[in-house]
């Protein structure tokens, strides 16, 4: 991602990135079509035209002006949110074709002074969103909403990630317009959101192609851009808007979607927000910041698994609700909670409440809404899949951890499920609140076995127990007992939980082991939860998600990239980055 | 937790301070844990059978309940749990939390390594018992094999008192090393005791008396930093058990007096050093399990510059010797120290920061303290008119851990090739020869007032009883 823009103050970026570690921004996610800034979108028929035209002083903090289509972390949010409306209100649409509002250019990446002044953090932060974005538009295509980039000018950098997101690129061939990866020779950085892996990965461009075009600040336009694989098309002007058109029909015409489909509108969340507490219809967090821990609690209610009453309810039935409000909870935590270093995950209600929903999502899958909502979780399971943070299941009396609920547990990098329940009293502090005199269950159904895929393409169970999938093996054994209701005992004999104490151990284990956890390097920590959630086999998304950005962000805190002579911080000042020359 | 075997009868059977029958999780973890203890002791404890044994009980932390002595059958001792006097007020002494309530319960933060510390000093407790096992069968009298008793019920209970903390404090985790307290085994192939000295056999009764000065010294001054932790249950645990710590450096001190009160008489009365020949332990023996047990138990501290003694103190779990005593900021991150070292075949010293050279510093305090001993021997041979000193060798003589390990000095200190240490060794430590003579000397001596001819009687009986009482009843 980023950029061809105007030069660094340097004095600026300087006082940019002290203000800002200084204080963190606090970060909505709110939006809509009639609040953004940055996007249009008209719909037509089956296709949608989505309009990049950033506003150059939209930024989303101050500091910098988001010149030349360039984009922060506002503009992507925006992106989001657009995406979401897609899927759900405008459900008919069947291709999408993303372009840019302005004459000039298509988009110039990711702003390089919002980078050059950006704290670490928000820099990682902010790919991370972005990526996931760009995933969950590949993740349209797959689901018959198909995304053409329409390049109707240079698209440099994250300009050209944005599009390697799309299924199919035009590139307008005027003999001037490029697709570019210009931070390696520019800014010493990589183009980390995605760009090096889908050029090889997805395009299948030649390796030794793609080193000559990741290192060629100016990039390639025209035939030559078709011929290595760049874009797929280099259409002249004069036959733009027809080809465009044309691409969009095609793409329209081979989808499946209903045409008939009646969206539902998301309107805005609930939330009341009180010293970083969060509490939704249905999800509570709460924080507590000595410990540096956060408490996530969801709560299903009853709902039946008729899809009629998801129609009828649309944002308001208490499934989609739920991933809605889990979303928003798990950005605003991931980016204004830095130092809450531990989510501890909880679920409320009956089990029954929470088969019903399993029914609803494994009976109707040829139900758009239905579909549309299964793709919701299973991104937002991603989101978790891949957030910074010890993520730790408690399973108590009360909980309904079952179906895709168990889901959530299964994310997290461990489980603690309560043996028996609470006898006395003074124990009885359950974090959820609830009263419970059943002991906890947890319940496996077809949502584990590949209704929620992670990013490496396996699901939850099938990385926890990789390789272990032969006749008897663990994920055999578990899958003969789909269904029932697993106490703690159950849960720790299958390998479902880490540990299943009973309420005599329960308050120490769980004080020591979040204590214990708090004092342990966030860095290693980060590190080691990331490679231990990602077993087994590698996809273009976990090399996004570790590989690409794992060397990025290796990158951004090297004195050659973010140091004062640094290639970021040099860029644009006419003067050129000091290097330190050693390889390592 | 249901379960079918018999509840236990906990306050009756368990005298303790800490609300046992009040206490599920405590309950639970012991009905458990005290069976297999008994299965431990009827195996790995004294191997003599005995009826009863005049023992003190500990029944209260007070004076009164610290009196409490009677024939007991001893597999019916009752061990107790004892933490001494809380205090509400105290803070931490020393380290970056100085100044901070103790803590009552663990801090997650520090499970690991407290832990560790529990494990490392409960480990110690059971192995002294499995290495005197035998050493009833060849009691010098029945005053002894009382008293040695007396040390193994409490080196029990010292079991059980770090068993308590790992049951009430640690969890599963503290379940789980509880039970391999018991697992490993004193000079045991396939899982030995934590720590090499605890491993050996104690042979025989000089050995013993020599254990339990010097070894149990060790002990002293280990509990003694556990003392000051930030951990207040480890702390009042501690406390506790120094007080019978105190009993067995009693029966080791007093138990040298009179084998070289002994050895004293038999040189004036053959008018000889070689008191060998007339059924006695002759000084330059006796000097050498000197130098054995004390070198011994000088590598017990470890190394003498110490990242983890380090990182105990300024995490606040182990302070040094009378932390409170000293003068200085109890931090210690500005200070330097000196620690031994033996650099290019010289003994000398390497100046380090403080906080790296707190192994050191209790050895020295240790070694302080066993001069006291070698004073009070030398006046005994002194009064009987015999001009020879029995001495503490050089701290650098026959070390196996730390700055000295591999070097050879002799026990005035002077560093000597390795031909001409493999030539003097058997002036400096015991011999074969040696250990045959001593076993050869020991012979059980059951009949109530008599003892054995290579040690002088003990001036007073036990709890006011005299010398003659009959301390052991036999079946
Ligand atoms: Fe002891
Ligand atoms: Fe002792």
């Amino acid at each position: 991602m980023t950029v061809l823009e105007e030069p660094v103050n340097d004095v600026a970026a300087d006082t940019a990135e002290s203000a800002r570690s200084e204080a963190v921004p606090h970060v909505d996610f709110d939006t809509g079509p009639e609040r953004y800034r940055h996007w249009r979108f008209t719909v037509d028929g089956p296709t949608a035209w989505v309009y990049l035209d950033v506003a150059e002083d939209g930024g989303i903090v101050p500091g910098y002006e988001l010149k030349l289509n360039s984009y922060d972390l506002g503009v992507d949010i925006e992106l989001y949110d657009l995406t979401q409306r897609l899927r759900f209100e405008h459900p008919q649409v069947r291709s999408v074709v993303l372009t840019s509002g302005k004459d000039t250019n298509f988009c110039a990446g990711a702003n390089i002074r919002m980078l050059a002044g950006s704290s670490h953090p928000w820099k990682v932060n902010f790919c991370k969103f972005t990526n996931e974005t760009r995933n969950g538009i590949e993740d349209m295509t797959d689901a018959g909403q198909t995304w053409i980039a329409a390049l109707n000018g240079t698209a440099a950098g994250g300009g050209y990630e944005m599009a390697l997101a799309c299924d199919r690129i035009l590139l307008v061939d005027d003999r001037s317009s490029a697709v570019s990866l210009p931070e390696v020779p520019l800014l010493g950085v990589l183009p980390g959101t995605g760009g090096l892996t889908r050029v090889i990965d997805k395009r299948r461009v030649r390796k030794d192609r793609a080193d000559v075009f990741a290192t060629r600040s100016e990039g390639f336009g025209g035939r030559k851009a078709v011929e290595w694989k760049l874009v797929d098309e280099a259409v002249p002007r004069r036959e733009w808007d027809r080809v465009v058109a044309e691409r969009a029909a095609e793409a329209a015409g081979a989808s499946t979607r209903p045409a008939d489909a009646q969206g539902i509108s998301l309107p805005p969340l609930q939330r009341t927000e009180a010293d970083g507490a969060l509490t939704y219809d249905h999800v509570r967090v709460t924080l507590d910041r000595e410990a540096r821990t956060a408490t996530v609690v969801v709560a299903v209610p009853e709902m039946t698994d008729d899809p009629a009453a998801l129609h009828d309810q649309g944002a308001a039935h208490p499934l989609l609700a739920i991933v809605r409000e889990l979303d928003d909870a798990i950005l605003r935590l991931r980016t204004n909670e830095l130092e809450i270093g531990t989510w501890l995950l909880l679920t409320e209600g009956s089990t029954e409440h929470a088969l019903a929903a399993d029914r609803l999502l494994a009976g109707h899958q040829d139900d758009w809404l239905v579909a549309e909502t299964t793709r919701y979780l299973r991104r937002v399971l991603k989101r978790l899949d891949v957030t910074s943070r010890s993520l730790i299941a408690l399973i108590e009396p009360g909980s309904c951890f079952a179906g895709p609920f168990l889901e959530l547990a299964l994310a997290c990098d461990r489980q603690y499920m309560l043996e028996g329940t609470f006898e006395e009293d003074e124990d009885a502090t359950l974090p959820s609140g609830a009263a419970a005199e059943e002991p906890a269950v947890v319940v496996v159904t077809d949502a584990q076995f590949g209704t929620f895929p992670m990013g490496n393409g396996l699901t939850r169970l099938g990385s926890r127990f990789y390789g272990d999938d032969g006749e008897g093996g663990a994920l055999e054994t578990i899958r003969a007992r789909r269904g029932e209701e697993l106490t703690g005992g159950d849960a720790d004999d299958l390998g479902l939980v880490t540990d299943a104490p009973d309420d005599i151990d329960w308050t120490d284990e769980i004080r020591i082991l979040l204590e214990e956890r708090a004092s342990l390097s966030p860095d290693a920590l980060t590190g080691m939860e990331a490679n231990h959630r990602f077993v087994g086999p590698e996809t273009m998304e976990t090399r996004i998600f570790g590989r690409l950005t794992a060397w990025q962000n290796w990158i951004f805190i090297r004195p050659n990239a973010s140091g004062p002579e640094g290639a970021l911080r040099k860029y644009g000042t006419g003067r050129k980055a000091d290097f330190d020359q050693k390889r390592v | 937790m249901t379960s079918a075997r018999p509840k236990i009868d906990f306050d009756a059977k368990i005298p303790n301070n800490v609300d046992l029958a009040g206490d599920r999780k405590l309950q639970r973890a012991l009905e458990r844990w005290q069976p297999n203890f008994l299965d431990w002791w009827a195996d790995m404890g004294p191997a003599v059978d005995t009826k009863d044994v005049y023992l003190r009980t500990a029944v209260d932390v007070g004076r009164d309940g610290w009196a409490h002595f009677d024939h007991v059958p001893m597999n019916e001792y009752r061990w107790g749990v004892f933490l001494s006097e809380h205090d509400p007020d105290r803070r931490i002494a020393f380290g970056e939390h100085k100044g901070e309530p103790v803590w009552q319960e663990v801090p997650g933060e520090y499970r690991a390594d407290l832990q560790r510390l529990i494990v490392i000093q409960g480990d110690t407790e059971p192995a002294s018992v499995e290495q005197q096992r035998f050493l009833g069968a060849t009691a010098p009298s029945l005053y002894d094999m009382r008293n040695l008793f007396q040390v193994n019920v409490e080196e029990g209970r010292h079991l059980w008192a770090m068993v308590y903390l790992l049951h009430a404090y640690f969890g599963r985790a503290g379940r789980e090393e509880a039970d391999q307290l018991l697992a490993r085994n004193s000079g045991s192939d396939d899982s030995p005791r934590i720590l090499g000295a605890f491993n050996e056999e104690t042979p025989d009764w000089l050995s013993f008396f020599m254990f339990t000065y010097f070894t149990d010294r060790d002990g002293k001054y280990q509990l003694g930093t556990l003392k000051e932790s930030g951990f207040d249950p480890l702390s009042r645990t501690c406390e506790f058990m120094l007080k019978e710590e105190a009993h067995h450096m009693f029966v080791g001190t007093t138990g040298i007096d009179r084998v070289v009160r002994r050895t004293a008489e038999l040189m004036a009365d053959h008018d000889t050093e070689e008191v060998a020949g007339a059924g006695g332990i002759p000084l330059t023996m006796i000097q050498k399990y000197i130098n054995f047990h004390y070198t011994v138990s000088l590598d017990l501290f470890g190394n003498e510059s110490s990242t983890n003694a380090a990182n105990y103190f300024t995490a606040g779990l182990k302070g040094r010797w009378q932390e409170e005593r000293r003068e200085d900021d109890h931090q210690l991150t500005d200070d330097a120290g000196h620690v031994d070292a033996y650099k290019d075949g010289q003994v000398t010293h390497n100046e380090v920061p403080a906080l790296l050279a707190l192994n050191q510093d209790l050895r020295h305090e240790y070694i302080n303290d066993c001069r006291t001993g070698l004073k009070r021997w030398n006046r005994i041979l002194a009064k009987a008119g015999i001009d020879a000193e029995l001495t503490l060798p050089h701290v650098g003589f026959n070390r196996q851990v730390g700055a000295f390990a591999g070097a050879h000095i002799t026990p005035e200190g002077r560093v000597i090739p390795e031909s001409e240490w493999m030539a003097q060794k058997d002036q400096w430590l015991p011999t074969e020869v040696d250990k045959t003579h001593v076993r050869s000397l020991m012979h059980p001596v059951l009949e109530p007032g008599k003892i054995a001819g290579w040690i002088a009687p003990p001036s007073t009986g036990i709890n006011d009883k005299p010398v003659d009482y009959e301390y052991v009843h036999f079946h």
